[in-house]
């Protein structure tokens, strides 16, 4: 089946490829654009099997890294760790990675190395998943929470009586998340300090994060989050798709929320290089942009196209879990508890709102949860933030490579955001505070818990 | 020396000893009591595999976990069979691949007149042939670099007392470190050490091919030791006696006592090594048999089960024929066959 599916993906790129070609020499003519001359054609990516590593795997499958005349392989990966530590001593030219780990690595959070980044790969697509036992406790507590179709979003206060009880035993209640810079982690200590519960803090002699938590987080890899829930030694975990979906299928735990639903198109993967690689390699760096660009845009442009992608992922090189796990999630509806299937349009963004843009707000959003939980020790004024962001996201190559598409026909120009990289202030957060990036300070100054 | 003779020697130098029955047969040799001896060697190997074989199709569909029932032996043959099926089709993409690649000159060179066209190499992802391959390449890199080291530090030890009493404590607190331990160590030293301009080998290829050698070499290095320690010391006298060059006395007295001795070592060692080595894999994300079985962990889909059963299978089948292998050559230096079985 699957060897026919490729042989028809295989036609339809050989017709892209004819077409891509007519569009080339027709357009070089008018506009000077056309692939660049690349420094390195051969390269190795790494990622992690999660599906938003979507971006990676259209722009080869479709064939965009072949229109830029690069040969690109595709590796997976054990964990976050392995992947930057490959990143860093170039036995990969770069990967999927999660927002905070070029910022953590360039300030110095657990490695210390140069790695930027100038394409953001999705938005949303994460959810907080917790244990049947759990759930059902949750339930008898909340009368509200009984029955097939729960209110949501469901707060961490419906699972704060719980956290005590689990305290007082002696026994704190422990939650997986996939690394210490990531955005699970951060999302997942916003979820619970939103409901009054402590995540724990990062000292300069605590380096697990957990000097006076409620509840402890340790890392796990995404893959074996629902094994590590089901064996028992953690409660509850977040992750991104299709872990999640993976627990409803397996019965073994329910996604109590999304972290749409804790910040609305909240900035999720990047694709990141280390700043040398860049320099050494600009035209190589931006042709892999220019490719990953048009197949966000793809993924977006239609639910037959996220179908198609579905089919590619599931794909044992791939993200290899049943497709039917994966187009839970990536074709537009979420499951919580089992059967209660909802329709989430938003769930994974992958080009619309602007999703591949790298803002520096979104860099500064990170930074100030670095902050607010200790992994950044002492004040920084305003000015470092703003700096850290510009050294680590670099839209003014993104741009470079955008307008290279739309000069070659294939990008609308709309959908090259005009910004100085901030976005507006935001207040679409589950506790309501509003977040304005030029402000960082300020903004930290607003939580109940955490260092200010 | 009669043919069948031969043959049955061959046969028992090989390992092949199930098949000399045959041979005895076939020349008519004492019909009944070979017949006798062939159920022995064949027949109740196969029926044990074959009661194995029934109990796990039975209990098999009666297991459910969370990523659904069991496989029996047939889902883990058909798995088998589509992964043979998947390396022939990444063949035939790689092949088209390549014929493609003269489009992509064409069109290269019309891009950019005056620039010299790099070919491009295939880049699909490696299949499980390509997987069991690597491994292969791998332990026995690993198996090479430990016995390099292993032997002659061995042959010292156990020619030289004091030599020994001085690497005897590294030995003892080295042997038991699981290949487990080793590896990050491994890993960060090569990332630091290993650096060339254009690495002829990969990175991941030296680290656990290194991680292979250090868990592997002990089981040879000891029983070098003790085979050189065995010699017979009127042999060692006569050749002070006899003033025999250093050289000489290794080749002629201590070689081909210690012979059989080194021998059982290297088996051994092979045998850890492949065992140490599907762990490394697992566990640095090197290419081989191991990743193979971490990423379909990580899968989880409904097919994870099967294939790595095929993996278990595929690993206890290559293991078992290097450990054949090792057996022949053992057999073939050593003095004594019917002892070293």
């Amino acid at each position: 089946m699957s060897a026919n599916a490729f042989t028809s993906l295989q036609r339809c790129s050989a017709r892209l490829f004819v077409g891509v070609a007519l569009i080339f020499f027709g357009v070089r003519l008018a506009a000077q654009a056309g692939p660049l001359a690349v420094e390195k054609p051969q390269l190795k990516f790494g990622f992690i099997k999660l599906t938003d590593c979507a971006p990676l795997v259209i722009a080869k499958e479709n064939g965009y890294f072949d229109d830029e005349f690069l040969s690109v392989t595709l590796e997976a990966q054990a964990n976050w760790k392995i992947l930057l530590d490959r990143v860093i001593n170039g036995e990969l030219d770069g990967a999927h990675m999660l927002a905070g780990q070029p910022i953590g690595a360039t300030i110095g959070i657990g490695t210390r190395a140069k790695i930027i980044t100038s394409f953001s790969m999705d938005l949303n697509g994460n959810g907080i998943t917790v244990s049947n036992a759990i759930w059902k406790e949750m339930q008898s507590l909340n009368p509200a929470l009984e029955g097939p179709h729960p209110p949501h979003p469901i707060k961490a206060d419906a699972l704060k009586p719980i956290v005590d009880r689990y305290k007082a035993a002696g026994t704190p209640m422990r939650m997986g998340m996939v690394f210490p810079v990531s955005t699970h982690n951060y999302y997942l200590r916003y979820w619970l300090a939103a409901g009054g519960i402590s995540p724990g803090f990062y000292t300069g002699g605590d380096t697990t994060g957990t000097t006076n938590a409620d509840v402890l987080l340790s890392v796990t890899p995404p893959p074996q989050m629902p094994a590590t829930l089901e064996q028992g030694t953690i409660q509850g975990y977040c992750v991104g798709e299709p872990w999640n979906q993976q627990a409803v299928f397996k019965g073994i735990g329910v996604p109590v929320i999304t972290d749409y639903e804790i910040w609305k198109n909240n900035p999720e993967k990047v694709f990141g290089v280390t700043e040398e690689w860049a320099k050494k390699y600009p035209n190589t760096y931006l042709a892999v942009l220019k490719a990953l660009i048009r197949a966000a845009i793809w993924l977006d442009a239609s639910p037959e196209n996220r179908r198609k992608a579905v089919e590619i992922l599931s794909r044992p090189e791939y993200v290899g879990a049943d497709a039917a796990v994966i187009a839970n999630s990536m074709t537009g509806t979420f499951e919580y508890a089992k059967g209660d299937k909802r329709a989430m349009p938003d769930f994974n963004v992958f080009f619309r709102y602007h999703a591949t843009y790298p803002y520096y707000s979104d860099c500064i959003w990170f930074l100030t949860q670095m902050r607010r939980w200790g992994q950044i020790s002492g004040d920084k004024p305003d000015r470092w933030y703003i700096d850290v962001a510009k050294q680590v996201y670099r839209p003014d190559l993104y741009r470079q490579a955008a307008r290279l598409l739309v000069a070659e026909g294939k990008m609308n120009p709309k959908d090259l955001p005009d910004t100085d990289g901030f976005k507006p202030a935001d207040d679409n957060f589950i506790d309501g505070v509003t977040y304005d990036g030029r402000h960082p300070n300020s903004y930290l100054q607003e939580f109940k818990i955490g260092l200010k | 020396m009669k043919i069948s003779d031969r043959l049955i020697s061959l046969f028992q130098t090989i390992g092949l000893t199930p098949l000399m029955p045959v041979v005895r047969l076939c020349v008519g040799e004492d019909p009944r009591e070979q017949l006798a001896q062939l159920g022995r060697m064949i027949g109740l190997p196969l029926l044990g595999f074959g009661l194995f074989l029934v109990a796990w199709a039975v209990t098999a569909a009666n297991v459910k976990t969370s990523i659904g029932t069991v496989p029996g032996p047939v889902q883990v043959w058909q798995q088998a069979v589509g992964l043979v099926r998947e390396h022939q089709a990444e063949r035939q993409r790689e092949r088209e691949f390549y014929a493609r690649q003269i489009e992509l000159k064409a069109r290269y060179e019309k891009a950019f007149p005056g620039k010299v066209w790099q070919p491009r190499r295939y880049s699909g992802a490696p299949t499980y042939l390509d997987q069991i391959e690597t491994s292969l390449e791998t332990v026995f890199a690993g198996f090479v670099l430990a016995s390099l080291i292993a032997v002659p530090v061995g042959i010292l030890c156990g020619l030289s007392r004091n030599f020994y009493n001085a690497v005897n404590p590294f030995v003892q607190i080295f042997r038991p470190v699981s290949p487990l331990a080793w590896l990050p160590i491994v890993m960060i030293m090569v990332s630091a050490l290993y650096t060339p301009k254009n690495p002829w080998l990969a990175k991941s290829f030296v680290s656990s091919a290194i991680t292979v050698a250090l868990c592997s070499l002990w089981p040879t290095l000891i029983n070098t030791a003790i085979g050189v320690g065995a010699i017979d010391s009127d042999h060692i006298n006569v050749a002070r006696v006899l003033r025999l060059p250093w050289g000489v006395r290794l080749r002629k007295i201590v070689l081909p006592t210690a012979l059989p001795y080194i021998f059982t070592g290297l088996r051994l060692s092979l045998g850890v090594g492949w065992m140490v080595l599907i762990a490394a894999e697992m566990l640095a994300q090197n290419p081989g048999l191991g990743k193979f079985v971490w990423d379909m962990f990580q899968n989880g889909s409904s097919q994870t089960l099967a294939l790595i059963m095929v993996a278990v299978f595929t690993i206890g089948i290559i293991g078992f024929a290097l450990d054949r292998l090792m057996l022949v050559l053992q057999q073939l230096v050593s003095y004594d066959r019917a002892a070293m079985r």
